[in-house]
Parts: C-alpha cells; sequence; structure tokens
C-alpha cells in the first residue's frame, strides 16, 4: 500500500473501506502488523502523514470502526504512538468514542495492561480528550463502587477494572483532582465497603490497594489511608501503575516504597527535636587506668556460672493449670502453665479425661493477659490435645457452644479449627506418638490445616483426582504404615452431625444465614473436610446423605465462598463414601446435584467454582465408570 | 578456679513481713552492741541485735502500713521512718525509749525513699517526693521549714519520682540532688535555685534505684529493664552516659555502693544479689539465697573493715547477711 505524497488531493476512502471490511472479517492481525508500523514511522514528524492517518481512520464506515479501533489500540506500541495515529477519532466519532470509552473498560476484561495503558494514555494527551478521561474514571469508579457488581463479578474483570482506575489517576493532574475530589471521596467510601465485605481475600486486597491509590491522590499532604495486606507481585504490579513513566523507559518505578521510606524518615527527625535531654554518646571510658594501680585487680571474683535466667516452674499437674489459668494473678506463672499446657495434657489422658470438658470451656474462653509470642497457637494446640484425649463430650460442649449465644465470630472460627485439626489427628494411624504429618488413609496426601483459604482444599481434591484417575495400585509400594484401629470412626458422627443441625436457626447475634456468611463458608469447608476424614468410618454414609441435603438447601448462595466450600462439600462425599452405597441409598440426591452440577459449570460466575463444578462431574464420571468395570 | 560464692554469715527470721528498707548502726563505741534496723510491710521497724542475731525491739509507727524507708541521723538513737501512711516519723530512741518524737505528714501516697543529709551539726536536708505528681520537696529537719521544691518544666513527662539521693561534694558546698523518675530520667537539681542542672535518660523503664560516689562523680542506676546504666558528672554539671551494664534478669530494686567505694551491690528482681567492682564494674559474686524478690540492700558502717557486713531483705520475710570481700 503506498500514497503518493506533496500537492495530490487523495481519497482515502476507498482504503478506509479496505481496511475496515479487512479487520471486521478477523484479519486485524495481518493487516495491522505492516500498516501500523509503517504509519508510526512516517507519521512521526511529518504532519502531512498524520492527517492523511487520520483520515483515514475516521473514513472507515460505523460498523467496521470497533474493529479498526481496537486493532489500532492493540497494535499501537505506545500511547503517543496511537495519539498520532488517531487523533482526536474518539471526539468526532460516536462510534469510535463508544468503543473506547465503554466497551473496551466496561464491557470487555480481556485486554491487557498495555493495552489499557495505551488507551487511556492516548485520552489523555489531548486536552480535547481529557474530559473523556475524566467522564470514564467516573464511570469505572461507579462499577468498582456498586455491591453488585463486586459480589457478581468475576474476580478477573474485577481486577481489570482497578487497572483501569489506577493507571486514570495517574494520568490526572491537579487541577483536575480538585475538581472532582468530592466525588473520588465518595465513590472511594463507598467501594471500599463492598470490597471489605467480600469473603474472597484477593477482592478484598483489590479494594484496599485501589482506596489507598485513590486516597493518596486526593490528600496529597496529611494522613492518607494505608491498609494492610500482603505484599506480593500482584499488589506490586496493580501499584506500579499509578505512576507513569516517560514514554521511553519501560521499566515501571515503585514510587509507594519511595514515599513510604520519606514518611519513616520524616518520624524519627521530628522525634528528636522534640527531646529536650541529651541522649549523649557513651564518653570512652579512660584507656590510661590500665597504667595505674588497679585496686579492682585485688578482687577476685567468685564463680559465677550458676547465675542464668530465672524461670519460673510450671505445674505439673492438670488440676493445677486448671487453678492457675482461672484464678492467678501471678503472670508468671500463667504464662509458663499456657505454654505447658499441651503437652501435659498429652501426658496425662486419664487425668485430662476427668477435667476435659472444664479445660475446653476455660480454653475456649481464655483471653491474653500478657503478650506471649504465639499465644493462639498455643491455645489452639491446647484445645486440640483436649478433644482428642477425651472426644465425645468435648466435642458436644464445643458444637453446641458453636451456635450458642454470645460468642464472637472469632471464637465461632476456633471451635471450627480445633473440630478439623482433631479430626485430622485422630483419623491418621498414630505412628508412636508422631501424628503431625502423617498423611491420610490412603497415602501421600498431605492433609493441611484449614486456615484461611480455599486453596488447601482444591490442592486436596485435585490431588485426590490424580491419584484416582491414574493409580494402577502403587498404594503397597510405599512403607507400610502402623496400622491402627482408625480413633475417627467412633466420633465422627459426634463432630459432624451437631454442626451440621441448628444451620437455618438464627439467633439474635448470630445468624448463618444472614449477615455471618463468612462463617457460614468457613462452616461449610469445614464439613467437607469432616466428611472428607470420615472415609472407612461406619457413620459416613448417613453423613454424606445429610451433607448432600445441606448442600442442596444452600445451593443458592449468593457468595462465592460459601459455593466453593458447598463444592467441596460435594467432592468429600463423592471421595469419602464407598461407590455401592452411593448408588444405592443417595440415587436422588446423586442426581439433582449432578444437574446443579452442570449449571454452575455453565453459569457461575466464580472461576473457582465452575473449575470445582467440573472436577465434581469428573470424579462422578469415574465412579460411574469403576462401577461398571467392576462385575456386579 | 574461682570459689563457689559465699554463704549467709547469718539470717535474721522474725519479721513475719516482707523486708522493704534496711539500715545499719554499727559505728558506735563500746558498749553499743551493732544494730541493724528493718522495715517490713507490717508497718513494724525491728531494731535487731546483730550479736544475738534476735530483735530486740520492734517499733510500731506507722499503723501497720508499709515502711519502706528506714534511716539513721547521726546515731543509732535517731531514727527516721516513712511509711506508706504518708507519714515520716522521727524517733527517740536511748535509753530504751521507742516514742516518735516528731512527725512529717507528706500527703504523697508514693514509694519514693527519702533520702537524707547533714549539712551542718545538727541540721539536716531530707527530700521527699512531694503531693503533686512530679514534684520533690526538700525540708530541713528538725525545723521542718520548707527549703524548696523542686518543679520540673511545663511540659516534661518525667512522672513520679522514684528514688533521690542528697550529696554535696565536700562540706561547704551547696547540696545537690540528684533524682530518678518513672520516665528513666535521671536529673540533677540545684537546690538554691530550684532549678535542674542536667538531665539524662538512662533507661527505658522507670529508674528504680540510685547511688552516687561524689569523689569520683560517677553514679549508677538500676531500672525494671535489664541493664544498668553508670554515668558521670564532668564539671559543668553535666550528666553523660558512661558506660552500661546488661544482667541477666530483669529487674533492680535497690543499688548501694560501700563507704570505701571499691563495691556496690545490687538487690534483684531474680532473687539474687550481685556484687560488683565499683571502678570498672566488674561482677565480682552472685549471692543467691532468697527465694523472692529482694528489695533492700545495705552496707554496714563498721569502723574495723574487716567486720563489715551485707544486709539483704526481701519479700521472702528474711534478712540475710553476708561478710564478703572483706580483706581490703
Amino acid at each position: 500500500v503506498c500514497f503518493i505524497p506533496g500537492g495530490l488531493d487523495c481519497s482515502i476512502s476507498f482504503v478506509s473501506h479496505v481496511l475496515g471490511k479487512v479487520c471486521v472479517h478477523g484479519r486485524q492481525k495481518e493487516i495491522l502488523s505492516v500498516l501500523v508500523p509503517r504509519l508510526t514511522d512516517l507519521t512521526k514528524s511529518d504532519c502531512i502523514w498524520q492527517r492523511i492517518c487520520w483520515r483515514l481512520v475516521e473514513c472507515v464506515p460505523d460498523r467496521w470502526m470497533e474493529a479498526v479501533v481496537l486493532g489500532f489500540v492493540q497494535r499501537a506500541p505506545g500511547a503517543d504512538t496511537l495519539s498520532r495515529l488517531l487523533g482526536n477519532l474518539v471526539v468526532k466519532n460516536k462510534k469510535a468514542q463508544f468503543v473506547v470509552t465503554q466497551k473496551v473498560l466496561l464491557l470487555q476484561y480481556c485486554h491487557t495492561t498495555a493495552v489499557l495503558q495505551n488507551l487511556l494514555g492516548y485520552l489523555s494527551l489531548d486536552s480535547l480528550r481529557r474530559a473523556l478521561l475524566i467522564k470514564v474514571l467516573q464511570e469505572l469508579l461507579e462499577t468498582w463502587g456498586s455491591s453488585s457488581a463486586v459480589k457478581h463479578s468475576p474476580p478477573e474483570q474485577q481486577q481489570y477494572i482497578s487497572k483501569a482506575i489506577l493507571i486514570c489517576l495517574s494520568h490526572l493532574k491537579e487541577p483536575e483532582i480538585e475538581s472532582c475530589r468530592q466525588e473520588l471521596l465518595t465513590s472511594m467510601m463507598e467501594g471500599v465497603k463492598c470490597h471489605l465485605d467480600s469473603s474472597l481475600p484477593q477482592i478484598r486486597r483489590l479494594g484496599m490497594i485501589v482506596a489507598e491509590s485513590i486516597s493518596s491522590k486526593i490528600n496529597t499532604d496529611g494522613p492518607v489511608l494505608k491498609f494492610q495486606y500482603e505484599e506480593d507481585d500482584e499488589a506490586r504490579e496493580l501499584k506500579s501503575l499509578l505512576v507513569q513513566t516517560p514514554p521511553f523507559c519501560v521499566v515501571p518505578s515503585l514510587p509507594d516504597e519511595d514515599r513510604n521510606e520519606e514518611a519513616d524518615a520524616a518520624l524519627p527527625l521530628v522525634l528528636e527535636s522534640n527531646k529536650k535531654s541529651h541522649t549523649a554518646a557513651p564518653v570512652v571510658p579512660d584507656e590510661e587506668s590500665d597504667a595505674e594501680l588497679d585496686s579492682d585487680d585485688d578482687l577476685i571474683p567468685y564463680d559465677m556460672s550458676e547465675d542464668k535466667e530465672l524461670k519460673t516452674k510450671a505445674p505439673v499437674y492438670i488440676r493445677d493449670c486448671i487453678e492457675v489459668l482461672t484464678g492467678s494473678e501471678d503472670l508468671d506463672k500463667w504464662e509458663a502453665t499456657v505454654k505447658a499446657l499441651e503437652s501435659l495434657v498429652r501426658k496425662n489422658p486419664a487425668a485430662t479425661r476427668e477435667v476435659s470438658v472444664e479445660l475446653a470451656k476455660i480454653l475456649l474462653h481464655l483471653e491474653e493477659k500478657t503478650c506471649i509470642e504465639g499465644f493462639v497457637e498455643l491455645r489452639q494446640r491446647a484445645q486440640v490435645a483436649v478433644l482428642t484425649t477425651d472426644p465425645i463430650p468435648v466435642a458436644k460442649y464445643l458444637t453446641s457452644q458453636f451456635y450458642s449465644l454470645n460468642y464472637s465470630l472469632r471464637q465461632r472460627m476456633d471451635i471450627l479449627d480445633v473440630l478439623v485439626l482433631a479430626a485430622q489427628e485422630l483419623s491418621c494411624p498414630k505412628s508412636h506418638g508422631k501424628t503431625k504429618h502423617s498423611g491420610a488413609q490412603k497415602p501421600c496426601i498431605q492433609l493441611l490445616p484449614g486456615s484461611d483459604s480455599s486453596k488447601d482444599w482444591r490442592r486436596i481434591v485435585d490431588e485426590r483426582i490424580k491419584s484416582k484417575t491414574r493409580r494402577f495400585a502403587t498404594g503397597q509400594s510405599q512403607v507400610e504404615l502402623a496400622a491402627g484401629p482408625n480413633e475417627f470412626n467412633s466420633v465422627a458422627g459426634h463432630f459432624f452431625f451437631p454442626l451440621i443441625q441448628h444451620f437455618d436457626r438464627p439467633l439474635t447475634t448470630f445468624d448463618l444465614l444472614g449477615e455471618d456468611h463468612f462463617v457460614l463458608g468457613r462452616l461449610v469447608h469445614t464439613l467437607a473436610v469432616l466428611m472428607y476424614l470420615a472415609v472407612n468410618t461406619v457413620a459416613v454414609t448417613a453423613m454424606g446423605k445429610a451433607l448432600l441435603e445441606f448442600v442442596w438447601a444452600l445451593r443458592f448462595h449468593t457468595d462465592s465462598y460459601v459455593r466453593q466450600g458447598l463444592l467441596s462439600c460435594i467432592s468429600s462425599v463423592l471421595l469419602g463414601v464407598p461407590a455401592e452405597r452411593l448408588l444405592e441409598d443417595m440415587t436422588e440426591e446423586l442426581l439433582e446435584t449432578q444437574s446443579w452440577l452442570g449449571d454452575v459449570v455453565e453459569k457461575d460466575a466464580d472461576g473457582d467454582c465452575r473449575r470445582l463444578a467440573l472436577q465434581n462431574l469428573l470424579l462422578m464420571e469415574n465412579l460411574k465408570k469403576k462401577l461398571r468395570t467392576v462385575p456386579s | 578456679m574461682a570459689l563457689p560464692p559465699p554463704d549467709p554469715q547469718f539470717v535474721l527470721r522474725g519479721t513475719s513481713a516482707a523486708v522493704h528498707a534496711l539500715r545499719f548502726s554499727c559505728g558506735g563505741q563500746e558498749p553499743d552492741v551493732p544494730v541493724l534496723f528493718s522495715g517490713s510491710e507490717n508497718g513494724f521497724v525491728h531494731v535487731w541485735n546483730l550479736e544475738t542475731h534476735r530483735a530486740d525491739t520492734a517499733l510500731d509507727g506507722h499503723g501497720r502500713k508499709s515502711v519502706y524507708c528506714v534511716e539513721t541521723m547521726g546515731s543509732r538513737n535517731r531514727l527516721l521512718s516513712q511509711g506508706r501512711d504518708q507519714r515520716i516519723c522521727l524517733w527517740d530512741l536511748a535509753e530504751g525509749r521507742t516514742s516518735v518524737t516528731d512527725s512529717v505528714f507528706t500527703e504523697n501516697v508514693g514509694f519514693c525513699r527519702c533520702s537524707l543529709l547533714e549539712v551542718a551539726e545538727g541540721r539536716w536536708l531530707m527530700a521527699t517526693a512531694a503531693r503533686a505528681l512530679q514534684e520533690v520537696q526538700v525540708l530541713e529537719l528538725p525545723s521542718k521549714t520548707s527549703v524548696c521544691t523542686l518543679k520540673p518544666e511545663v511540659g516534661a513527662k518525667l512522672g513520679m519520682p522514684m528514688c533521690l539521693k542528697l550529696w554535696q561534694l565536700n562540706c561547704g558546698s551547696p547540696p545537690l540532688l540528684l533524682a530518678g523518675y518513672e520516665d528513666g530520667s535521671v536529673v540533677l537539681w540545684n537546690l538554691s535555685m530550684g532549678k535542674a542542672l542536667s538531665q539524662l535518660v538512662c533507661h527505658q523503664e522507670p529508674v528504680m534505684s540510685l547511688d552516687f560516689d561524689s569523689e569520683k562523680a560517677k553514679g549508677i542506676s538500676g531500672s525494671s529493664e535489664k541493664v544498668l546504666s553508670i554515668w558521670s558528672l564532668n564539671e559543668q554539671q553535666n550528666l553523660q552516659v558512661y558506660k552500661t551494664h546488661k544482667l541477666v534478669n530483669a529487674g533492680i530494686s535497690d543499688i548501694t555502693i560501700r563507704p570505701d567505694k571499691k563495691i556496690l551491690a545490687t538487690a534483684g528482681w531474680d532473687h539474687r544479689i550481685r556484687i560488683f567492682g565499683w571502678k570498672k564494674l566488674k561482677p565480682l559474686a552472685v549471692l543467691d539465697y532468697h527465694t523472692a524478690t529482694i528489695h533492700c540492700v545495705c552496707f554496714s558502717d563498721h569502723r574495723n573493715p574487716s567486720g563489715r557486713l551485707l544486709a539483704a531483705g526481701s519479700k521472702d520475710h528474711r534478712i540475710s547477711i553476708w561478710s564478703i570481700y572483706t580483706q581490703t
């Protein structure tokens, strides 16, 4: 394609038509990979070529405009190049404006960060287009801040919108920020509330990062919003979008670290200037004292090897521990008791059984009196020790307390964690007391104690599926684990059924189906684990049936964390209940579940939910195949 | 090969309460028996006979409120005791009497031990914590007239005064006061002008006790943390940190330097008495006898160096008496 420059009037509309038609047929890549670099070079310094280029794109008919504009936006090496190539197309052409400001940003989310940078940079480079930039930012913030969007749109889209917001913010200049400061503040407040409400940690973090960025832009002096979250590559990448680098250098800088360092440096200076007294450096002791007769030499030191750190002794009996924890004012002793409690409980099972419920009660309500390192873990380990030593009464107590009034959410979740850890311990074969890292009944899988995210359960299910589908009885090549009776067998029901019973009965302070959906999510995950650990126990079929009914009742829950938990429950049922029992006793439930799973795979907004549902369907298929091959 | 630390020479029992204050009076001539005064938590001041190792008398002057400071004024017959009943009592013990001759109502509910200094024959200066939070008042005894009140400047967050020491370089020079405060700083006050000459932050925690050697212009302070701080006073009357010493266990209740300035003793919350050489703070011994925190230590004022003793009073109701480093 070759143009004749200089003096001649040429009609470009034919070329525009060709370009448009080619692009709309999907050949953007081929034609633009040749055209765009050529045009970039030609338009670098020559304004005639620039005008020709602008005419070229302006003349593309509306029905093909989208394909062309998208192609350019994706192909252009930088925002300034895009500006040269497209000119003020967005202002002049309605369709182009719609594509650039609405479609790419709000309706699609497949584009890369570079595309976003190009697009938004392009909008910012000309004063005519800047008005569009502000409008775009307002619309993005509206979407970001709407609670229904946060709940129902996929995490990838939310991330895309957050990136777009950050890039917009980086382009805004002072006077523009001034003019829309109030709106920015309001949208930030609303948006951060919706984000923090979410059960998924990724969404929460996105909300925090964007809110921090907005706050730092609108309050350039004075205190800015600062959240605590995990800094990883994603967070750093997002934050790096806040600063615009000059067009030539490609490496993004990390402004936030610098800003934080400055803030930190300012503080010690302020503190030092406030101090009036001198904290002078110590005066170097006189060296010449070596020369003079040192009468201290006459004094011979005594043996001081016995001088060690003083350690308070912890009590040696369980009942003494109870006394110290409930009554004693002696904080050293209290600390020593908390540290020693777990091992004492494990060494004295008979004594613990006498006072198990009391001890469980004390531990559930135990609050940190002094600042011990790892207090939460110490308390949890002690609770697990008590629960494994005397499972039935303590489980009864704990599950009843889970549904009682006046406990904090943290305490209820602690109960769930303790039940899971104890179940894990009980269901593992004990190799002479070392229960920590032993695998489940079927070897090679390490169960990780459920802490926060649902990722652990997914990993377990994945590994489980892998082992199920590929294994050809290789289990026996492992060293035989010492066989022992499955202690979880007799108590699995006691752990499981009380938890599942009252979930739909709201209390004044605790409503699982209402506000406390985060705890519901944790409960569901806990039930999934308990189900999984109950494999090979007698109660497993009854548990499976109850769990499937539970899942059926909650299957349309709006919180994606809860739905992920429900899907893990189904996995656990499929893996835990023996196949024959599944088919005989739970046929209808299985069929209903299968149809629901199919629905989830197609329509659920959350990617993790879809994946889990797909895995469950695969599991079901495998089961069917397995049953068909076994001669009945 | 180092010898194991010595055992106490003897132990005084019978106070039936934690011992908070100790003071020797052994400098008298024959036939005066060397005595040790002790103040206990049950409000009694016991007078111990160091030859029979028994308490000769028990003085009850503080309404069963804890006595946390005991001082002699010149001789064993003039005693001063300070208690939690907000009173300082002056006793006349001559010829077997046990009467309170005078008392000062300090209106202070703290634990700061008062400090005495004899500035002239029969005239004493006494510094105690005053009623207002950060103030120290200096009275003249026996007239009980106020000499000055030392107020830190507005905005200085020193907290309560925790320990005091009045001193003067020699007989004629003006008296000065060293005060350790709750915020960890030590302040040098000029009494005639009533203002602070120097302030030094020695500790992160409250200063529990301090002692000062006026000849070497060096002092030492202990706190509830693990560090002993040694500071010096230069010619411009400025305090500077000289060195610090880290302890094995945190918490010092009392520090005292022996009158011959050779060694010093610290009373620890870890039930141990530590002896250091004063010149370079060389650790010399760790005396481990008590089973609860030690509240006070005191060196005796025997004229004969070989008879010198060290006493320690503890929460376990016992007073241990030690004879250590008496050869120098």
